[in-house]
């Protein structure tokens, strides 16, 4: 008998035993106590079942679907050693005020054992308007920093030396501006752009799908996105071009399926989008990094990492000829989902938060932001932010769990789920693909188009919406074990006052009357000169910004130049 | 016969957090009101100008950034300003307790945080009609 007939024989055997243990020992046991739910299933309504065995996993080849860390598919982890050489990165996201204020806690996290850093700008900046427009009334310094020109990045990274700390920068239509100011930054340092390590958001896609702060059309807002990959993989060879981000597009209500597929697609879109510009897809896809939310199924998270890694390596290497392992390799930041916090009982949220960063390293994530417990009541105060930053450290120091590689690899449930979420995956991009007559990335822009993603995505938040409101899912505190007594209250929430604002304003007109003016103008005459023609816009974004001109002024420009994008609004 | 409710739900601000406004406009949708959903990035100009054009009974501003404490007063200011008091007007989103205080003396009826039922809102609106 060979091994071959053996295994079948043996999937034979525990076919028939799982049948006869069905209808004989549970079949008794649901007389006497019948199961909780009528139908069990995940957040992305994939059905799960009371037990898995071999038999579930019965087609998976380990060499082919499984492989060995750091190696082709990656399923297992994207490094050899993982975390057994280093612990992923520690990188909370913030931003409060002005720069003075996040620099002052910038300084505080890395003090707390922070090993990377994550900066939260404020909305005029991530929508290319001055502290001073009349669009930033009210926002200044409140969901995260206000920056308007260099002087302020100067302020951000104040005494922390650029060649030993990596900078994530959450930015998207702006984010080549704001990649300009951190190079501009390091040059004051001392700190040559090739040696500088990081990353920008640099996801326009998933604007348009979810979180929404788009300014131009999708078509312009793409040639930026090319224009910073062709600069960087030229001049910045450390700094990772885009974080293809599911995070957002899970915020806004997405199952994880949803967030999964939405984020590879676009990814596969860059790609296309850098191939059709002429580049070597071995020259720049290693530096696409990815984004992804840490939520509350515990396995369907782990499972949904697990596949990301799987799916990536294979469309690289399959679909678009990559021949660089690095470009098969899926490196990913994870976010606890911030829409999982409950206002009420707001301490219930570290154990919320636990869970779910406890997931994204058992699904091998090279970078961690922890939520804060007071965030669905405002920004995280220090106190908070130390308690997110020390679970990341307790699971890393304590709990075992970072010491073998993969170490849900091989379970039944967990291998048998990695392959259902790769199916609907793959299922959605037959999808996309079909909308761009073969091309994702014209399927993913005629999708933005014509709302496709977020027409799926607000269909699944309703859904969600109606299950909390039946119980058939539950928050605790919130639709059962409702505490009516007084509970324990954050000792104290931040609050950004109306005043950031006007010092902020203050100190924009000061670094405008301190510069040289005319060097300024003609920078920004410049700049349209070149984004009304096709020659890469980065350098001469990089003249503007040492030149003191703002996030406003040049987004202006190609406010001008490409026009602004308006949606339909759909619900 | 019921009367028809007519609702405005509008995004204040550039905060592009539109779940909640989504959910709440297909929530209400669907137990009978007429939604109208202004989408994101509106000025209080736009929101004061889609109410006189739409002439509903509801005004529903969701906002999360924190840019209610100046936006929520400065819509209701020009409220006053083109003589608009028959309008219900509501809040949601992430609004701290210390500042629903001061939100409900400009004007605005009631603030719903996250965790609130659709059917709460349903109820109120019907509880609290101004004509």
């Amino acid at each position: 008998m060979t091994s071959t007939e053996k295994n079948r024989e043996n999937f034979e055997i525990i076919k028939k035993e799982k049948e006869r243990w069905t209808d004989e020992i549970v079949k008794k046991s649901l007389e006497k106590v019948p199961e909780r739910k009528r139908v069990f299933k995940n957040l992305s309504n994939i059905k799960i079942n009371s037990l898995y065995t071999p038999e579930d996993i019965k087609d998976l080849n380990y060499i082919k679907d499984l492989g060995f860390p750091g190696e082709y598919p990656y399923t297992r982890a994207a490094q050899p050693t993982s975390y057994r050489a280093r612990f992923w990165t520690m990188r909370q996201f913030a931003g409060l005020g002005n720069a003075k204020e996040t620099n002052k806690r910038f300084k505080y996290l890395i003090a707390n054992g922070q090993t990377g850093l994550s900066v939260a700008f404020h909305l005029p900046t991530i929508y290319g308007y001055e502290s001073s427009s009349p669009m930033s009334a009210g926002e200044v310094g409140k969901e995260g920093v206000a920056i308007d020109s260099l002087a302020d990045m100067e302020q951000l990274f104040d005494g922390i030396d650029l060649s030993k700390i990596s900078t994530s920068m959450t930015i998207n239509a702006p984010a080549s501006i704001l990649l300009c100011m951190y190079l501009a930054v390091g040059e004051k340092q001392g700190v040559p752009m090739n040696k500088l390590t990081g990353t920008i958001q640099n996801d326009i896609l998933k604007e348009y799908q979810a979180q929404k702060s788009y300014i131009f059309p999708p078509e312009p807002s793409m040639r930026l996105i090319v224009d910073t990959i062709e600069f960087c993989t030229k001049n910045v060879p450390k700094w990772n071009t885009i974080s293809i981000s599911g995070y957002h597009i899970r915020e806004a209500g997405s199952t994880a399926v949803q967030e999964l597929a939405f984020t590879l697609a676009n990814g596969l879109a860059y790609v296309e989008a850098g191939i059709e510009r002429g580049l070597n897809i071995d020259d720049f896809a290693p530096r696409l990094s990815h984004f992804f939310n840490a939520h509350n199924n515990f396995f369907e998270e782990i499972a949904k990492y697990r596949a990301a890694r799987r799916i990536w390596a294979k469309h690289l290497r399959e679909d678009y000829g990559a021949k660089d392992p690095k470009s098969w390799r899926l490196r990913f930041h994870t976010q606890t989902a911030g829409v999982s916090l409950t206002a009420k009982e707001p301490y219930n949220n570290i154990i919320r938060v636990t869970l779910q960063a406890l997931a994204a390293v058992l699904g091998g994530t090279q970078s961690l932001h922890s939520n804060s417990f007071d965030e669905a009541l405002a920004l995280p105060s220090e106190d908070a932010v130390r308690i997110a930053l020390r679970t990341q450290q307790i699971i890393a120091e304590e709990s075992g769990v970072a010491d073998v590689i993969d170490p849900l690899g091989g379970s039944y449930y967990v291998e048998a789920l990695t392959n259902k979420m790769e199916e609907e995956c793959e299922n959605y991009f037959t999808k996309i693909k079909e909308m761009g007559k073969g091309s994702i990335l014209k399927g993913s822009i005629i999708g933005v188009k014509n709302n496709f993603y977020q027409r799926e995505i607000a269909n699944a938040s309703y859904q969600f919406q109606r299950e909390l409101e039946a119980k058939e899912q539950i928050q605790v505190g919130v639709n059962k074990y409702k505490f009516e007594g007084k509970t324990i209250e954050p000792p104290e929430l931040i609050k950004i006052s109306d005043e950031v604002s006007n010092e902020q304003i203050e100190s924009l007109n000061n670094v405008k009357a301190q510069r040289d003016e005319a060097l300024a103008q003609k920078s920004l005459e410049k700049i349209k000169e070149i984004a009304q023609g096709t020659e890469n816009l980065i350098p001469y974004i990089l003249t503007a910004v040492k030149a003191y001109c703002s996030v406003g002024e040049i987004i202006d420009v190609f406010r001008k130049v490409f026009e602004v994008y308006r949606e339909e609004s759909i619900f | 016969m019921g009367k028809n409710i007519r609702c405005i739900v509008a995004k204040p601000g550039l905060d592009g957090h539109d779940r909640g406004a989504k959910v709440i406009s297909r929530g209400l949708r669907d137990a009978g009101l007429e939604i109208i959903y202004t989408g994101l990035h509106q000025t209080p100009d736009d929101i004061v100008e889609s109410v006189v054009q739409e002439d509903p009974d509801v005004l529903l501003l969701s906002i999360l950034s924190g840019a209610h404490t100046v936006l929520f007063p400065e819509i209701m200011k020009k409220f006053k300003e083109e003589g608009i008091d028959d309008v219900l007007v509501l809040g949601g989103g992430i609004i701290p307790d210390e500042d629903i205080v001061k939100m409900k003396e400009v004007g605005i009826s009631e603030i719903f945080g996250p965790g609130t039922k659709i059917q709460e809102i349903v109820d109120y609106i019907k509880g609290h009609l101004k004509r």
